[in-house]
């Protein structure tokens, strides 16, 4: 049996339907990355695996606890860090966790000493007993995920921990939940950054429009989707089209392209050799190229390949969008 | 420990947080400790001189209407409160916590007597330098400021449910003047309820807060001699009147408000 078990779940607002039919299996002690863009259903799956939502239909299990008949067994079993970090801003870092411990029923004197462990563990120390008004994004979103931990739950849920952190503060992130599962914790994570996933998860589910598109490990997506992208933007518009055959021939033909910004994407295997082929080849053909580079599959590459779509709102919109 | 207990335990840990934010965040203290001075001195100085009642001061009897309504004025702060938390996202930290599902509620509306009782102090300390005084010993007058503090702390009850259905602190503060103008205007306060025409007249006669005002001024004293006594059976037995309506709310919206809390969203 999985410590997380989710059998068709919808929940419907209104005309939308935020989940439609989602089965979500976690074993205990591992990851589980949910990924998808923005509106894809990530949050009010956690909310409803959370006890915050009740679903339209389907059912669900945390740590044996059934969501909706005894949520209050769940709670107890469970930390949660929401995607925006549900901290009091008035109250001090030790403040919020000590209240939270509290509430955790820890006692008094546990409660402090519980929660000065967790602002040495996170970081925090010397900010411990300032308000978290003042605290930097980052800062917050730790103390979050620290508040998800006083308890020490068997069970956590983190939505988008690391969606608004700067790369720096996003690697030390995965560090700490890498941390936290050594330990036996069953975690669900949600993201938009394939990447994140790839770097944390056991096991990863891809969801668009509350359904489940794509199942697998992170090496059996990335063998679906293909491996690296070469991106090509070449100076004319003229040479699109030239740079375009040239690129279908590495690629075996798929080959993106957005002619006003004259960029060219395509997966490509073949590593660095390949890559000083293509330049090769696009400066013999004497095509100008005014920026050239290979990169990781995105998100974006995932949509594209398994629904033959661009992700609605991609991963050009992360940049907005602040997760504290 | 019960978890009656438990829930009082709770209720505690979030009183305290409040607390902690009225001392962090001192403008709101400022206009909680500022708006009674000046609400005092303008009705008392605008209206007092400029309107007569047989047989005494208007602006003593205006005391008691205006302590009234700053108290339940006051209880805007629990449902702006609560709105805020919403906002925020700590209500759904606290909403997937294993506490008390009243706690955060009885802890908001406990923590929230505070600001009453600080205006109703500033209040009485204002009015006292502008000629008001209490004429019926201090033991009656201990009862009259504790009805006042009860009849707010049952009121910020309802605007405890109002904050939880409202999305923001901005739409809570005029939803708040939408409920508790014409409450605390169609009342005894600032005329007598005898002086208002037909409907205007039974509404103010039977509205709680015309009884927690004519209490006030019993017990205050605050009553001149040959004002004409009233006829409706609320005001007639306003203290009465006013603790059963302080029950009567107390056991409709606090099961309300924590059945919305439950759900919230
Ligand atoms: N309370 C609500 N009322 C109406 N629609 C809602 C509500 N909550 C979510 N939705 C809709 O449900 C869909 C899924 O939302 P959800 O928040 O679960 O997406 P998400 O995957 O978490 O997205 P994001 O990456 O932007 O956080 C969206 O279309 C959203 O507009
Ligand atoms: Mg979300």
């Amino acid at each position: 049996m999985s410590t997380i078990e989710a059998t068709g779940l919808v929940k419907h607002y209104g005309e939308v339907k935020a989940l439609d039919g989602l089965d979500l299996f976690v074993p205990e002690g591992t990851i589980l990355g949910l990924l998808g863009p923005n509106g894809a259903g990530k949050t009010t799956a956690v909310n409803i695996l959370t006890t915050l939502i009740r679903p339209t239909a389907g059912a669900a299990t945390v740590a044996g606890a059934d969501v909706v008949k005894s949520p209050g067994k769940v709670r107890k079993r469970i930390g949660l860090s929401g995607q925006f970090a549900a901290v009091d801003e008035n109250l001090t870092g030790f403040e919020n966790l000590d209240m939270i411990g509290r509430l955790y029923r820890l006692g008094r004197d546990s409660a402090r000493v519980r929660a000065r462990e967790l602002l040495e563990r996170f970081d925090l120390t010397e900010a411990g007993d300032r308000p978290v008004k003042t605290y930097s994004g980052g800062m917050r979103r730790r103390l979050d995920l620290a508040g998800a931990i006083v308890a020490e739950p068997p069970v956590l849920f983190l939505d988008e921990p690391t969606t608004g952190l700067d790369p720096r503060s996003r690697t030390e992130m995965w560090g700490v939940i890498r941390d936290l599962v050594g330990k036996g914790t069953t975690l669900l994570l949600t993201t938009q950054y394939l990447e994140e996933a790839d770097q944390l998860a056991d096991d990863i589910v891809v969801i668009d429009h509350g359904r489940e598109i794509a199942h697998g490990t992170a090496d059996e997506l990335k063998a679906m989707i293909g491996g690296e992208r070469i991106e090509v933007t070449v100076t004319t518009t003229d040479a699109v089209a030239q740079a375009r055959d040239i690129l279908a021939t590495f690629s075996g033909g798929e080959v993106q392209v957005n002619e006003r910004s004259r960029k060219l994407i395509a997966p490509m295997s073949g590593g660095s050799v390949e890559f000083r082929h293509v330049l090769r080849d696009l400066e013999a053909a004497g095509i100008a190229v005014y920026d050239v580079g290979m990169r990781r599959p995105t998100l974006d590459d995932v949509f594209l390949t398994l629904t033959g779509d661009v992700a609605e709102s991609g991963l050009d919109s992360q940049e907005e969008k602040v997760g504290v | 420990m019960n978890s009656l207990m438990w829930a009082a335990h709770d209720s505690h840990v979030i009183a305290k947080r409040n607390v902690i934010k009225i001392r962090r965040v001192p403008e709101v203290l400022m206009f909680v400790l500022i708006s009674p001075i000046m609400f005092v001195l303008l009705f008392a100085y605008v209206f007092g001189n400029s309107i007569d009642i047989p047989g005494g001061s208007y602006r003593e009897f205006l005391i008691g209407g205006i302590f009234a309504q700053t108290v339940i004025f006051g209880a805007t702060f629990t449902g702006a409160g609560l709105a805020d938390d919403m906002q925020k996202g700590i209500m759904d930290r606290f909403r997937a916590l294993p506490m008390s599902r009243a706690a955060v509620l009885v802890g908001r509306t406990a923590s929230d007597v505070i600001y009453n009782v600080l205006s109703l102090l500033i209040m009485a300390l204002t009015g006292l330098l502008v000629g008001w005084r209490i004429n019926e010993g201090l033991v009656s007058a201990a009862l009259g400021f504790a009805l006042l503090l009860a009849f707010a702390y049952a009121f910020s009850w309802v605007m405890a449910y109002v904050g939880l259905l409202v999305p923001s602190v901005e739409v809570i503060n005029n939803a708040s003047f939408v409920v508790i103008f014409p409450l605390t205007f169609v009342a005894n306060t600032f005329v007598p309820a005898e002086n208002l025409p037909g409907v205007l007249r039974t509404f103010a006669e039977w509205n709680p807060v015309s009884a927690v005002t004519q209490a006030a001024r019993e017990l205050f004293g605050n009553i001149p001699p040959g004002t004409p006594e009233p006829t409706a059976w609320p005001l007639e037995n306003a203290v009465l009147y006013t603790i059963i309506w302080i029950f009567v709310i107390i056991a409709i919206f606090a099961p309300l408000s924590v059945n919305r809390y439950r759900k919230a969203r």
